[in-house]
């Protein structure tokens, strides 16, 4: 192990302080410190800390997510491949899902990681992490077919204007995996959504048809799928969305490292049952009928297990991520049903909810400073 | 009567080299010296040359801002250094001990007998006066002010730190005197605290509100405390002395003389036997650990883990300090340190690693960052450690920013550096919130004053 530390600290030198390639030493050590934890001491403050990093929480997150995205790959092939065929080979669909899906995260992580490490050396500061969950996210949120080309200007816009022009990693105001959607859903609108897209092949073989559930219900159709395979996920769908179950088992490794916050994650799903089930009491139409069924389907659950409970974009506050989850939940719901043209509600209402979430922590830490001033005002009566 | 005060947010880590309660006495250094810095926002003014005599006791310098506040020797000697930096800046003064100190005499006195401004006069004019610290600022109490009431904290909870009640157990007598003393400088109350969970020697200790303290680190901070008791608003002013500061002020009305003597814990992974010794502030740092440490690549840190000063063999102990701990240094890499899970005998608060499964286990906690520093990202983690009524992200970032109006809103005047110790210790983005909160309250001292 030694002589490979040698080796790098070699590599590293002309990258050194006062060295020719010094501003370059931020994409050097981004790579140097996914091998080792560097050599640095305390030097203020204290002088002990704890064994946590941004590397270890992102880490954390991104294998949270993968047992939805292994599910997703394999459900992309499965999707297309069993309106073809009778039987599906389990490989078969996994690899068919895989060659759309890996290039995709290749992309992402390519032009994603590229502008992080640009704005690193340009910025001189070393290159954060919170791109290993965003750069793995953005594919998983996609349609299976979207082109490259498009998911490359997404990740680009979702950096560039999403992040890095609000000051980077920490600064910005609305989650850039959402914001790579959005771009794409706005600027793309028929690559995102109709009844084409969801499945692969759809658009280009007669055979397949690639509707979602919700697409579906806001035409007035059946959802033609039972309750189970919506849990389980075997419907059409962006590519990682599908699965409440795997998801689920996300949501559990995020809420017992403590990596997610609980808090968003439980009151989001509750203010998704409340509006549901009052939607449900109306009953208007065949989306309001589908009630609880809600939960189950279309992005909801991914999008408050991995989208709400991203902490700088989220409310900050305790008190405050109860009622920025809820009202996501809340939100997410509603704007499926009143505007079936949007039927993913839930990536629109994360990012009204990512405006508002720093008026909600305003109004919480202002019950505090109430507090304290109410403190100075008893005391001046007493004396 | 006493009053519980109780706390749950706040982290007791367990470290390896408790110190044993047996106290032994250090030979005598050579060499003592005391440093301005040690007195946050002090500028001093010399008074002695290099060259000149000292007695234990005599001042050496005082505050160029508040005149009547002097600084003095503990030990008798001569003065054989002046050590100046950058623009002629005071580092060090370095005193050549006796072989026997002879102290200034300043004559035995009854506190109870004397009013509040003779208190006063007598331990301006004895050097003890820099042991009386102001909050808010956390610095050396101002001699014209008379604070709302004096806080004590006789606990002191951080990991390894010296245990009060070891400390003074044979000094009641001078710890009482202290206590009569001080309680003439405020309208207000004494309030002292102690531990909860044990029989406190300090429960006869009479002229105090006496609470009992529960709960984790940092529930021995007096700021803490002060919180829970009788919280700083602004414009303000309450004064801390620490519990063996107390009894070198009693000392001082008993005696007549400044005995800058202390019992200090030397501990830590790094020290072979833990244990107390009694020794003087300013007594040079290779004469408290030679011969005592267990290797060599170690931190000497004067003070606890979490608000100690880095000090060399070369180095001395600080003038506050009761704790001198001593653990490895962390400059080694890690390979793959950085995956969850990984390295179980590094401490984490974080259920990202195993340590949260053994909630028993003592810890050899080195001095590596685990990281870098990055941009904040992760909620919540600061509030856990956090028992002031206080939101010590969103101060942070106010005081990041300057913005005093924010800061006084959110609650500059309650903290102190130590009370951001945790956070220093267990935010993943590896912030320096000890040294933001400092530089904020020095911005406020400027500013609002």
């Amino acid at each position: 192990m030694k002589f490979l530390r040698d080796k790098i600290d070699q590599i590293k030198k002309p990258f050194g302080k006062g060295e020719k390639l010094e501003k370059f030493a931020p994409a050097v050590n981004a790579l140097d410190t996914f091998l080792y934890v560097p050599n640095h001491t305390t030097k203020h403050g204290a002088h002990i800390r704890d064994a946590v990093d941004l590397k270890r929480t992102m880490i954390t997150v991104v294998l949270a997510l993968v047992p939805a995205l292994i599910f997703g790959t394999w459900n992309a092939g499965y999707q297309s491949l069993s309106q073809i065929q009778e039987v599906v080979p389990f490989m078969d669909a996994l690899i068919h899902g895989a060659w759309k899906v890996l290039p995709m995260i290749a992309v992402s992580y390519g032009v994603g990681l590229g502008i992080e490490f640009y704005f690193a050396i340009v910025r001189g500061h070393e290159v954060n992490e919170g791109y290993l969950v965003t750069g793995l996210l953005i594919p998983m949120i996609m349609p299976i077919d979207l082109p490259l080309w498009m998911l490359a200007l997404s990740v680009i816009f979702a950096v560039i204007i999403g992040k890095e022009a609000f000051g980077g990693t920490g600064m910005n105001i609305l989650n850039p995996a959402l914001t790579a959607r959005a771009f794409a859903f706005f600027a793309y609108p028929t690559y995102m959504s109709g009844d084409k897209i969801w499945v692969s092949d759809a658009s280009t073989t007669d055979a397949i048809s690639g509707e979602t559930i919700l697409g579906k219900l806001a035409a007035g159709q059946e959802a033609g799928y039972d309750m189970w395979s919506m849990f389980a996920g075997t419907i059409p769908g962006s590519i990682s969305e599908t699965s409440v179950l795997w998801i689920l088992v996300g949501a559990v490794i995020l809420v017992i490292t403590g990596v997610g916050s609980w808090r968003i994650i439980v009151s989001g799903f509750l203010g998704a049952a409340v509006m549901a089930f009052l939607f449900e009491l109306w009953g208007a139409n065949t989306l309001m009928d589908f009630g609880m069924l809600h939960l189950l389907v279309g992005g909801l659950a991914f999008g408050i297990v991995f989208m709400a409970t991203d902490p700088v974009s989220a409310a900050q506050t305790n008190r405050g991520k109860w009622i920025y989850g809820f009202l996501i939940g809340f939100f997410s719901i509603m704007i499926r049903v009143f505007n079936p043209a949007y039927p993913e509600g839930v990536m629109l209402a994360i990012l009204l909810l990512n405006v508002f979430a720093p008026t909600i922590d305003h109004y919480v830490v202002e019950a505090n400073v109430k507090r304290r001033k109410k403190r100075v005002a008893k005391q001046l009566k007493t004396a | 009567m006493s009053k519980d005060i109780r706390i749950k947010k706040g982290l007791d880590l367990k470290l390896v080299g408790e110190a044993q309660p047996k106290v032994d006495a250090i030979s005598r250094s050579q060499v003592y010296s005391i440093k301005p810095s040690d007195f946050h926002k002090v500028t001093p003014k010399l008074v002695l040359k290099e060259g000149a005599e000292v007695k234990a006791g005599e001042a050496i310098f005082y505050s160029k801002d508040d005149e009547a506040v002097k600084f003095v020797s503990p030990v008798s000697g001569k003065i054989v250094e002046i050590k100046r930096g950058d623009k002629r800046v005071i580092l060090e003064i370095r005193i050549q001990a006796d072989a026997q100190d002879s102290y200034v005499e300043h004559g035995k006195k009854n506190p109870n007998e004397m009013s509040g401004d003779q208190v006063k006069a007598h331990l301006l004019a004895s050097g003890c006066w820099p042991f009386i610290k102001q909050r808010p600022y956390d610095v050396v109490a101002n001699s014209s002010d008379s604070p709302k009431a004096i806080f004590i904290s006789a606990y002191s909870s951080a990991p390894l730190s010296a245990d009060v009640e070891v400390a003074l157990k044979d000094k009641l007598t001078q710890f009482q005197a202290g206590i009569d003393a001080l309680s003439k400088l405020t309208q207000g109350k004494v309030h002292l605290s102690v531990n909860g969970k044990v029989n406190s020697i300090f429960s006869s200790v009479s002229g105090v509100q006496l609470h009992k303290v529960f709960g984790p680190h940092p529930s021995g901070n007096v700021g803490v405390q002060i919180s829970k008791i009788d919280p700083i608003n602004a414009g303000e002013r309450v004064w801390i002395v620490a519990p063996q500061d107390v009894a070198i002020i009693g000392d001082l009305f008993l005696t007549g003389k400044f005995d800058a003597t202390k019992v200090i814990a030397l501990t830590g992974s790094e020290v072979a036997n833990p244990q107390y010794y009694s020794v003087k502030f300013g007594a040079q740092m290779k004469d408290v650990v030679s011969g005592k440490l267990s290797s060599d690549n170690v931190r000497i840190i004067s003070g606890d883990v979490f608000t100690g000063d880095k000090v060399s063999k070369d180095g001395n102990l600080g003038f506050y300090s009761n704790t001198v701990t001593v653990i490895p240094e962390g400059n080694q890499y890690r390979m793959f340190g950085w995956l969850p899970f990984a390295g179980a005998n590094k401490h984490s608060m974080q259920r990202t690693a195993l340590s949260w499964l053994m909630p028993g286990k003592k810890y050899v906690a080195d001095t590596n960052l685990n990281g870098e520093e990055r941009a904040l990202v992760v909620t919540g983690e600061m509030e856990k450690v956090m028992p002031l009524d206080i939101y010590p992200m969103q101060l942070l970032k106010a005081c990041l920013a300057n913005d005093i109006e924010k800061m006084e809103n959110l609650g500059i005047y309650e903290v102190a550096p130590e009370d951001f110790a945790l956070i220093d210790y267990t935010n993943t983005s590896k912030l320096e919130a000890q040294v933001i909160i400092r530089e904020a309250l020095d911005l406020m001292i400027n500013e609002v004053g």
